[in-house]
């Protein structure tokens, strides 16, 4: 944590770390504290009328069928996110791992999605899956599916899980990559010579050596999910049809910038940092735990 | 390679050239539906193959009629943001790392729990009240508002903290014996120590910056504030018609340009930067 000799200037180290301590007060915590004021206020959209109501925003979300419904659809979008895109990433990287010619190429091409920002990854699925015009509904009325994704709710969350999880690959794939790499060659030739064959050798071996970067994974997808699809919902469906794509920051959004129903926006707000935390807890827990093998 | 079986790893090419092309088949169709015509767009099935309008189409997008906002000035402005989002939060966190692993100083654990606050709260969160802030200094439609909120970094002063760690102490020793200063030692050993770091965090960062959708679409009012990124969704929704199509897709491959070609040709120091640092 802290090195065995250090300096003892009585200014500099404040004058250091002003700059970044300012503004993590005055745009993290003052307005996260603000948010965690007005989620116990009742306010009209005009800001004339204020009234500290305590818990009653977040009674309200808890009554609101509206609410647990985005909840729900946030799990499993999240969960579905991750798993396309992980189960994906692993295929390819346990392929990648085995092959020698090409291997260079095939991560370059890998890790384009990586740096498409997700409103343009919205957009380029949004153009494939057109239902007038897209490639991929044309192909699928050969085989008589009648693809819709403005009137289909269940097509809308297909279309917006597989965005996402395509831009997730390129992460989950390079860190699957650098798990594997890290493995010893010994153990695999141990094996290989022992016969176990690939599919075994990666069942019993790879797979289990992988797992903490498997979890790691996990919770990054999650909060991925979570947090920075916001950009590839609001190009493909705007949160419709209904409200059949709208996940909990969609709804913050929604509800806050279009409905400016600004208390239940922010007990919303609130409800998801306590889910952040949540999960950055697990996440470092897991990191301390990694740091000891 | 662990045992010579030409059929597996033939069937591992075949199914990798498989998978890559699934992965990239979005981008060749937007290549693809860049090079033609707003009428072939039109018209079903769309192309696979490139047209030869790609150059028209290009011209005409820099041309900037009928846009509200021309392209040129969205591009500069996404670079000047990416920019300032990147620089800004390397310059803040290297300071306030170096600060809290070589001083000592009253509250330095203080300040570094505040700092690992800012990871539990993500620009999504927080949206509302922060744009309030902004608002009140007067900072919508500025380079400051767009950039400066999502400045600080948690991840990036971990990171330099890490870096810092693994540089031996008798550096620091020997060089307060020769007499510099901790601003000299900063600049003449901890940042050319640094270097690879700097660069990895650099690519990372540029591409979040470059890439940031929610944060400027709340800010920016004026046309002549917009990224390149957010256009395209100015464009999508415009009028009652179909979408002009051949230009979204122009735009959306000038928008994604950048960001790619930073990870394809810094792709090793990205690579490392990423699998290293974010843990």
């Amino acid at each position: 944590m802290h090195k065995r000799v250090h300096y003892n200037t009585s200014y500099l180290p404040y004058l250091l770390v002003a700059p970044q301590i300012i503004i993590t007060l005055l745009f993290f915590i003052w307005p996260a504290v603000q948010a965690l004021y007005q989620s116990f206020l009742l306010e009209d959209a005009f800001g004339l009328y204020t009234e500290f109501v305590w818990f009653d925003n977040f009674t309200e979300l808890y009554d609101s069928e509206n609410y647990l419904n985005s909840f729900i659809r946030t799990a499993f979008f999240s969960i579905s996110v991750a798993a396309l895109s992980m189960g994906f990433a692993l295929f390819f990287a346990a392929l990648a791992d085995r092959v020698i010619k090409g291997s260079h190429t095939y991560r370059t091409l890998l890790i384009i999605p990586y740096a498409v920002a997700p409103v343009l990854a919205g957009t380029l699925w949004l153009f494939l899956f057109n239902p007038t015009l897209g490639i991929i509904p044309y192909f699928l009325d050969m085989v008589s599916i009648d693809w819709n994704h403005k009137l289909n709710s269940s097509q809308a969350m297909s279309l917006v899980i597989i965005a996402a999880a395509w831009k997730q690959v390129s992460y989950n794939f390079l860190f699957f990559v650098a798990a594997m790499h890290s493995i010893p060659k010994s153990l695999i030739e141990a094996a290989a010579i022992d016969g176990a064959g690939p599919l075994h050798r990666f069942r019993t071996i790879i797979f289990p050596l992988i797992s903490p970067t498997t979890f790691f994974l996990l919770v990054v997808n999650i909060i991925y999910a979570f947090f920075d699809t916001f950009g590839i919902i609001h190009a493909i469906t705007g949160g419709g049809p209904g409200n059949s794509t709208e996940i909990l920051v969609y709804k913050v959004f929604n509800d806050g910038f279009v409905g400016l129903d600004l208390g239940g926006s922010a007990a919303q707000s609130v409800i998801l940092m306590f889910i952040v935390i949540v999960l950055t807890v697990v996440q470092f827990k897991y990191v301390e735990r990694k740091v000891e093998y | 390679m662990i045992e010579n079986r030409p059929m597996t790893t033939f069937v591992s090419h075949t199914v990798l050239i498989l998978g890559v092309a699934l992965i990239v088949f979005p981008i060749w169709v937007m290549v693809v539906a860049a090079s033609h015509d707003a009428l072939r767009l039109t018209q079903v099935p769309l192309p696979l193959l490139p047209g030869n309008q790609f150059w028209v189409n290009l011209k005409l997008l820099f041309s900037g009629q009928g846009f509200s906002a021309p392209i040129h000035l969205t591009l500069l402005n996404s670079l000047a943001m990416a920019l300032m989002i990147s620089v800004g939060k390397i310059v803040i966190s290297i300071i306030s790392a170096f600060a809290i692993v070589y001083f000592k100083f009253r509250f330095r654990m203080f300040f570094f729990w505040m700092i690992f606050l800012t990871l539990m709260l993500p620009v999504e969160v927080r949206i509302l009240p922060t744009y309030e802030v902004i608002a009140n200094f007067g900072m919508l439609d500025t380079y400051a508002g767009l950039s400066i909120p999502l400045i600080a970094s948690a991840t990036a002063t971990f990171m330099f903290r890490q870096t810092f760690m693994t540089i031996s102490d008798e550096l620091m020793e020997a060089s307060r014996i020769d007499g510099a200063s901790p601003m000299r030692f900063f600049f003449d050993v901890v940042i050319p120590m640094s270097r690879t770091n700097i660069a990895a965090l650099f690519v990372i960062l540029f591409i979040f910056g470059w890439n940031q959708y929610l944060w400027p679409l709340l800010v920016t009012t004026d046309p002549d504030m917009y990224t390149v990124v957010m256009s395209i969704k100015q464009m999508l929704e415009s009028g009652e018609s179909e979408p002009m199509w051949h230009l979204i897709m122009m735009t959306a491959l000038v928008a994604m340009l950048p960001p790619i070609l930073v990870v394809i040709f810094m792709q090793k120091i990205f690579v490392k930067g990423l699998t290293d640092s974010e843990k």
